[in-house]
């Protein structure tokens, strides 16, 4: 059983506000799936984690400077720039 | 549906003539298949490349320089990107023409299309049904004839179920042949971008075109693909625990009575597969959890005018841009990845990835492909989905694919009540000829049947 006062936790890891309202229709909706997800403590413990499918390993290119995009294209898209950087919100209060 | 050996007939008559009639086309249409229109088609028409001339649509989550792609999302809803992604550039160095970009389910979460920011997609078909997802535009630009080749991403079916949807022909490739690069992320380790069109040729053309090398996408394969059609008799597994409802069932019958006529068909068991829908939705989840932390509200995307403290100014900006679907998802991802839980779910989901991968080697060991309906269902009205957990439910037989990173098409056969069914054909890693040759023969098959 999923409580209240783990959906309002899960919230605030994922960084979503959510209104009072919305907290016991998600708690509804992970309720159900969560229980379905059960369904994997059938699985055998002794199986080997699959992370990715192909047999790559550590795949690195070059290390030669190549041009990177110019400052304008990379701050266009943001609503507060001060002086050629981002702004962001107060990290210390 | 337009063949490219049809759309050449009109365009050189008048290329532009061409180019701006499928620009109206799409404005007038009421499938809602795209998001945004590319208001200089028409200019932009080349005459050099393997593509030249031809229309390609794009799936909104994939990067075009300069041409606003939104995820079909309220938090990208303005999103400039600064730079195109491989497939766009590929695309561009044969002459295609970028004739817009497709609706989409948000962040490619869902499987209908109804999670867009922009409104549902419907089905070229029957209008008051969906179209797929969770490229239900690319899918619908096809049979719509707003297009006549499309780009999708799939990510547990987000290709094939729209092209079994829209009677279309959709692969997706193997996990690493096509380049990643400028594809916005949900879940990294299975997705893949893949092709859209009316016939097997078109199609097979347009996945040479994308495949290759690409040294910006750590998890490219190095490999490119050329199609030579075969015309071999295969041995071919009908999976078992991959069904669908009566409907789906006959016509998939029909087709495998065709199939039999040539090639050796015998039934295969994926006891497997039994969790790989659970194991599916938590490692998308816990991916996508990840993934969608980027969206802080600074950078790009939706932003709030007055800069508050950190974590209420981030909680707030992502409240009011993401959908229900992609919170949920987010959500569960964050709880399946929390202390505690790891072990419980991701861990557990990725063992199942184990065993669901040694299912395939096993039945591909003995098998050249292995078939089933793309989809257990015809196209959802729209709404009849209303539970999540009833439309994860619906991805039953796509998403062992994704797990394994095989490569997987889907394709058009009897429709049932007017509606189109498609037949998956899945095949070992990298066996993409073989997928399409057998795809190929069995298209010319249908043409003498339908």
């Amino acid at each position: 059983m999923i409580t209240r006062e783990e959906v309002i936790h899960i919230s605030k890891l994922a960084r979503v506000e959510l209104k009072e309202e919305e907290i016991e229709k998600f708690r509804k909706g992970f309720q159900s799936i969560l229980e379905y997800f059960e369904i994997l403590d059938e699985i055998e413990e002794d199986v080997e984690p699959t992370y990715q499918v192909l047999p790559l390993k550590n795949v690195f290119r070059d290390d030669n400077i190549k041009k990177s995009l110019d400052r304008e294209k990379v701050l266009m898209n943001a609503k507060h720039v001060d002086d050629g950087y981002f702004k962001g919100p107060r990290i210390v209060d | 549906m337009i063949t490219i050996s049809q759309w050449k007939e009109t365009f050189t008559r008048d290329p532009e003539d061409a180019v701006a009639g499928m620009i109206e086309r799409i404005k007038k249409s009421k499938l809602n298949a795209f998001i945004t229109v590319n208001e200089n088609a028409v200019s932009e028409i080349k005459t050099e490349g393997r593509l030249a001339g031809i229309p390609v649509a794009v799936k909104d989550n994939i990067s075009t320089e300069g041409m606003r792609t939104t995820c079909a999302s309220k938090i990208l809803h303005d999103y400039i990107p600064p730079f195109s992604a491989h497939v766009v550039e590929r695309l561009k160095e044969e002459g295609a023409i970028i004739i817009g970009k497709t609706n989409m389910d948000e962040f490619a979460m869902g499987t209908t299309t109804e999670t867009s920011y922009f409104g549902v997609v419907r089905n070229p078909h029957a209008l008051d049904r969906v179209a797929g997802g969770s490229s239900g535009g690319s899918g619908a630009c096809i049979a719509g004839e707003e297009s006549v080749l499309s780009l999708g991403s799939d990510t547990g079916g987000s290709i094939r179920c729209p092209a079994s949807f829209c009677g279309v022909y959709g692969i997706k490739p193997t996990y690493g042949l096509v380049s990643r690069y400028g594809l916005i992320p949900y879940a990294n380790s299975l997705e893949q971008i893949g092709p859209f069109a009316g016939c097997v040729d078109d199609l097979a053309l347009l996945l040479e075109v994308i495949a290759g090398k690409d040294e910006r996408d750590s998890t490219n394969a190095r490999k490119g693909f050329r199609f030579q059609p075969e015309e071999k008799k295969y041995r071919i597994g009908i999976v078992r625990e991959m069904g669908g409802n009566d409907e789906v069932m006959s016509s998939f019958s029909e087709a495998v009575d065709i199939i039999k006529g040539k090639h050796e068909v015998e039934e295969v068991s994926m006891p497997s597969f039994k969790y790989a829908l659970a194991s599916y939705y938590i490692i998308a989840m816990s991916e996508a959890s990840s993934n969608l932390a980027r969206y802080d509200g600074v950078r790009y995307g939706l932003s709030l005018d007055k800069l508050t403290s950190w974590n209420e100014y981030f909680s707030k900006v992502r409240a009011d841009g993401f959908g229900d679907e992609v919170k949920r998802r987010i959500m569960l991802g964050s709880y399946a990845l929390s202390a505690g839980y790891y072990g419980k779910y991701y861990l557990k989901a990725l063992k199942v990835r184990t065993l669901v991968i040694e299912d395939f080697k096993k039945a591909l060991s003995k098998f050249d492909l292995l078939i089933s309906p793309t989809m257990p269902s015809l196209p959802f009205k729209i709404g009849e989905l209303a539970d999540p957990l009833t439309m994860y439910k619906a991805d039953v037989n796509t998403v062992p694919v994704n797990l394994a990173g095989i490569p997987s098409l889907s394709m058009p056969i009897f429709e049932r009540k007017g509606l189109p069914v498609g037949l998956q054909v899945m095949g070992d890693y990298f066996e993409e000829n073989k997928i399409l040759s057998f795809a190929k023969w069995l298209e010319s098959e249908m043409k003498q049947v339908t």
